[in-house]
């Protein structure tokens, strides 16, 4: 069977404007979550999120760019530069048919319905921008992309709320397995920070108005972030021939559906795709040392997913580690699978475990070593990254050290 | 504090409270009593937050309500008399 590798990543997110910012971050269980800064904040009642910051697109696009580019474009255009950049690879002739991109995001050009809504229906505007439809679709960034890097295979977005990116990797993963594919750009982004989107959210009353605290018994609700994150996904010959610089292995991917609940997730939907992820990857329970958890701080998410882990593991899940580390870069919703992928990365490229930071009193239902608030270092073979998202839908990667 | 609330007032809110209940159960008011709680009348997680919607739309008011742990809400939903006694403290306050 071909085997699938990561030979580049990229980020923008919170805790930092790349991946060597980024981990150092998760080294140090840095927080990302602030004051959000946007128009109308003051009329919402959530006003905190792990937002990007001090962050100028004019740095970094032109500007016929600009107004073709959405907040989550701009995002996803700087992660892939850094990954593409990274793995070295550059496409022409027939590699750029056997090259693709796919992506996940939940919200898409979210800035850009926003800011248009506001224009017609409170501003009274009768004219909007030309380019609205093209820059709001949630597949622009996937597009733009493909023009960017001339990457001609299969491309498109996936959106499944929270879980969008597990499944743009998992989806990407399997092309480059089934040979439709050798190499895949792929990853996800949000950038749903702005008066809309953050109101939307309130009316589900999870949100917490203090801090995102995973597994821990005084949780209050998630925060949401903004960023992306981008990874080159490369058929392992392909890699191997060219003397790639490989960053891990992505041996196995499962997805559910709990088919029950549009918001309540269920334990058995989350464990089912916990053990599909390891038997497609070829790993026994023991072989997991680590589990990047989806751990939202909502009592919803985390209870059922410690759950579904003790019935995954068995006795085995008291022997490895799991953290959320939404608690730094707040829940980048359809770009959060992503961004927590680079955890997973780090954990097997340096050993050292991302932390769960505001962890504060233990929850007898999730009584599971969440790494709380400091990072750790441990010799790491292999790990999942766990994505549930609303509407039951579960995507879970399972990944090994370079071969 | 705010105004002290007639019997007239204190009424008008028990039905209307009632009223949104009994919508979300898909119910006639008349066969929502006081002492029965959302799980007797079959109302979930997401009856629950849309009620908390409709009373607030309908009172003008704020409700301190936290769908992550509702029994660790200041607002007491433990029974339909308890959510209408939450709302006329509500009200109250907020009037002021």
């Amino acid at each position: 069977m071909r085997r699938v590798v990561i030979t580049g990543h990229g980020t923008i997110n919170a805790l930092g404007r790349n991946v060597p910012e980024t981990l150092e971050a998760m080294r140090e269980g840095r927080c990302g979550i602030g004051r959000l800064e946007f128009q109308d904040v003051e009329r919402l009642s959530i006003r905190i999120g792990a937002q990007v910051k001090a962050y100028d697109p004019e740095a970094h696009f032109n500007r016929q760019k600009i107004a073709l580019f959405d907040r989550f474009t701009q995002f996803t255009m700087l992660a892939a530069s850094e990954a593409i950049g990274q793995s070295g690879l550059s496409f022409s002739g027939e590699a750029a048919t056997r090259a693709g991109v796919v992506l996940g995001t939940s919200g898409g050009g979210m800035n850009t319905l926003d800011e248009n809504y506001r224009s017609v229906y409170e501003d009274g505007k009768n004219r909007v921008h030309p380019f609205v439809v093209p820059k709001l679709m949630n597949n622009a960034a996937a597009s733009h992309v493909s023009m960017e890097w001339n990457l001609k295979g299969p491309s498109f977005t996936v959106a499944t709320a929270c879980a969008s990116s597990n499944h743009a990797m998992g989806q990407a993963m399997q092309m480059i397995r089934g040979g439709m594919a050798d190499v895949m750009v792929t990853g996800g982004s949000e950038a749903m920070l702005c008066f809309g989107g953050i109101k939307a959210w309130e009316g589900l009353r999870v949100m917490s108005k203090d801090a995102c605290r995973p597994f821990s018994a005084n949780r209050n609700g998630m925060v949401q972030g903004e960023g992306a994150a981008v990874f080159v996904f490369e058929e392992y010959e392909h890699a191997k021939a060219r003397g790639a610089d490989i960053l891990a292995e992505i041996v196995g991917f499962a997805m559910t559906s709990d088919a029950s609940d549009i918001v309540m997730p269920s334990k058995q939907g989350a464990a089912r795709a916990i053990t599909g992820a390891m038997r497609d990857g070829g790993l026994n329970p023991e072989d997991i040392c680590y589990i990047n958890a989806h751990g939202t701080g909502t009592a919803a998410n985390d209870k059922p997913e410690c759950a579904a882990v003790a019935d995954a593991f068995g006795h085995h899940a008291d022997d490895l580690m799991i953290s959320s580390t939404k608690a730094m870069h707040g829940h980048l919703i359809g770009g959060t699978g992503a961004v927590e992928l680079l955890a997973c990365v780090m954990a097997l490229r340096d050993g050292v475990i991302a932390p769960t930071i505001g962890y504060q009193e233990a929850d007898p239902e999730c009584a599971l070593d969440v790494v709380p608030n400091e990072a750790r270092e441990a010799k790491v073979g292999a790990t999942l990254s766990n994505a549930f998202a609303f509407g039951g839908l579960n995507a879970v990667l399972a990944l090994r050290k370079a071969p | 504090m705010g105004p002290k609330m007639t019997k007239e007032m204190t009424d008008t809110i028990t039905n209307r409270v009632i009223e949104i209940i009994a919508e979300q159960a898909v119910l006639e008011p008349g066969d929502v009593s006081l002492d029965q709680t959302l799980e007797d009348l079959g109302i979930d997680s997401l009856g629950l937050v849309e009620s908390i919607f409709a009373i607030e739309e309908a009172f003008d008011v704020s409700v301190p309500f936290n769908a992550n742990d509702p029994s660790e809400s200041e607002f007491d939903i433990s029974s339909v008399a308890a959510i209408v006694a939450a709302v006329k403290t509500l009200v109250t306050q907020q009037a002021s």
